[in-house]
């Protein structure tokens, strides 16, 4: 009974984000727009102007990485809303256990922030991005999948200890922007000041930044194997404060 | 599959659940909650009958939902003990959960979903195999008439639809308990009166046990079985709607003076006077409890003139739940109201910091 229960409250949690992010159609156009502009005028402005190569292709697995940061974390911290608007007594009230409550979110969550990710990615070919093979392409989905856990979790995590929406637009200018910028999405590692260096590689972003890079192009300044050690580290360790937060939330 | 099917078969559907010598639905002994030195509930013992229609009445802010977050285990009780369906609800909370259903104050619903899908999201958290789920559905849906309604967004749904939404989703998983918190607050009279309509069949047909809180008198009064007035935290008196009544003994007769400097003086000349059992005095209204008004009323006249006092209308009737309210509290339910703004007020201060 355990096991089909944990097994059952993780599928419902994971089917409700569904159902609502297949309603979300202006959301997802919304969610999608602004990479798109940083990846077509910034990407091509830049190349151009500083005669750099293939601008866009560099920075496209960062604007990857920055649609799953955004919307992992959002579907975390959207757990606020769901104590706004009364739906987490709902949860909470029901003979289940909050870690697979927890669990549940953080996959359904992640599957809508993957999805994204690979919308921006096919789409990003439409507008001549390309790629290295198809087999990259393929390999880039785990990784995608490793980063949204990680950061959703963090969503949990924090959504568990704010308790208004105020909170939320603090939790998204002061940490999600930073963490972009601060994440070789833009530029490269190898010439920054030191100062700048460290925060850079202390930024778990970065590690999924340059995870894309290996699968997508195959040249990464940080080897892929501490790539994903980083981020699998990262959301074990999240995932863990996130339900254990989670669990001791108040309604 | 066939094997979860049983297995909700038993978990929903067996007397198995039951203690034998399970008697009362509800029963706790002296449950307490205070925050930070403030008692929201004080040493509450009630006992509430399986199949029963029980109401909490009572002020907001006299801790009718304190009360309810407790049975239902949302809260801790800070002393005392509590059983609900014969299962304790700290220690065995988990058993607490899976019978009883609860209907909270405020919305809880998707309103991004549908009503099937809020429904069939729930029956999957209470462990509901798909065919129970599917037929389980369609009968609340029925029960509470959403059936035409069922695949629209929430958010479309008036309030009174949400609110038979949520009643809906409280009893799709076969509680035998069902907490209804406020579940006409800020309805308007005519969806109030069908709530109730829905409240009253399905304590009836689906024989579920019901604790409703609230602070509408005639909600009260129409509805429950039993009604326990709650008051800063404590029942002030517990019985059947017309027994509380009665039990104020006789009519109401309720004297307007013309002249409101006189009502103190007359009060005290009632206070003597045998044929009144209890005298009250608010704003330049006195309300004199007495047996056989018939026969009392020209004497209540005789009393005012022969001190110069002018009656300006009187009216005498029935004793109603406010009347009980103020024997027991000394106030009337509606006296709250100002203390709920100001209730209201300190929650936007503090939540402003």
């Amino acid at each position: 009974m355990g096991v089909t229960r944990a097994f059952q409250t993780v599928y419902t949690m994971w089917l409700r984000e569904m159902l609502r992010f297949k309603r979300a159609k202006s959301r997802i156009v919304g969610s999608l727009a602004t990479p798109l502009f940083f990846l077509i005028i910034l990407g091509t402005a830049i190349g151009s102007s500083y005669k750099i190569e293939s601008y866009r292709e560099f920075m496209t697995p960062g604007i990857i990485a920055m649609v799953l940061l955004f919307s992992s974390i959002f579907g975390g911290v959207s757990i606020i809303w769901d104590r706004e608007f009364g739906f987490l007594k709902e949860i909470l009230i029901a003979p289940v256990n909050r870690f697979f409550v927890a669990l549940g979110k953080a996959f359904g969550g992640v599957t809508t922030a993957v999805i994204q990710g690979m919308l921006l990615m096919i789409i990003a070919m439409s507008v001549g991005v390309e790629y290295r093979s198809l087999l990259g392409l393929l390999a880039s989905i785990p990784i995608m999948f490793i980063i949204g856990v990680g950061f959703i979790s963090l969503g949990i995590a924090l959504a568990s200890r704010i308790e208004s929406h105020e909170g939320f637009q603090m939790v998204m200018s002061f940490l999600t922007m930073p963490l972009v910028l601060l994440s070789g999405a833009f530029f490269p590692l190898s010439e920054l000041p030191p100062w700048l260096k460290t925060a850079v590689y202390l930024n778990p972003l970065t590690y999924g930044v340059e995870a894309l890079r290996w699968a997508l192009y195959g040249e990464p300044e940080i080897p892929i194997t501490i790539c994903i050690t980083v981020l699998l580290s990262f959301a074990v360790i999240t995932t863990f404060i996130g339900s254990w937060l989670f669990g001791r939330a108040k309604v | 599959m066939k094997s979860l099917l049983n297995l909700c078969i038993v978990s929903f559907g067996s007397a198995g659940a039951w203690s034998e010598e399970y008697v009362d639905a509800i029963v706790t002994d002296g449950i307490t909650k205070s925050f930070d030195g403030f008692v929201a509930v004080d040493g509450v013992s009630i006992a509430v009958g399986e199949g029963e229609l029980f109401g909490l009445l009572g002020p907001n802010g006299a801790g009718k939902t304190t009360l309810i977050n407790m049975l239902s285990t949302m809260s801790r009780p800070t002393s005392g003990t509590a059983r609900v369906c014969g299962f304790d609800v700290v220690r065995e909370a988990a058993a607490v959960r899976r019978a009883i259903g609860v209907v909270f104050q405020g919305t809880t619903l998707d309103d991004h979903l549908t009503g099937r899908e809020n429904l069939d999201l729930h029956g999957r958290l209470y462990g509901m195999a798909k065919k129970l789920r599917r037929k389980r559905i369609s009968e609340v849906l029925q029960l509470v008439e959403l059936s035409d309604k069922a695949d629209l967004l929430v958010k479309t749904y008036s309030g009174g639809m949400m609110r038979r939404l949520e009643i809906a989703r409280g009893l799709m998983h076969h509680p035998r308990v069902l907490f209804l918190d406020e579940p006409t607050l800020g309805l308007d009279p005519q969806t109030r009166f069908h709530i109730w309509e829905y409240i009253r069949g399905l304590n009836r047909d689906e024989g579920v046990t019901m604790v409703l809180t609230t602070h509408y008198m005639e909600e009260a009064d129409t509805l429950c079985d039993r009604i326990a007035i709650i008051d800063h935290g404590r029942i002030t008196a517990l019985g059947g709607s017309e027994q509380l009544k009665s039990a104020l003994g006789g009519d109401i007769i309720t004297l307007r003076l013309a002249n409101s400097e006189d009502g103190e003086r007359l009060l005290r000349l009632y206070e003597r006077s045998p044929y009144v059992s209890r005298a009250t005095i608010r704003d330049s209204t006195l309300y004199l409890t007495v047996e056989q008004s018939e026969e009392v009323i020209p004497l209540v006249f005789q009393t005012a003139l022969g001190s110069d006092i002018s009656i300006q209308s009187v009216t005498v009737r029935k004793p109603t739940l406010d009347d009980v309210f103020v024997h027991h509290t000394g106030r009337g339910i509606r006296d709250e109201v100002a203390s709920e703004f100001a209730r209201v007020r300190y929650k936007l201060q503090t939540s402003k910091r």
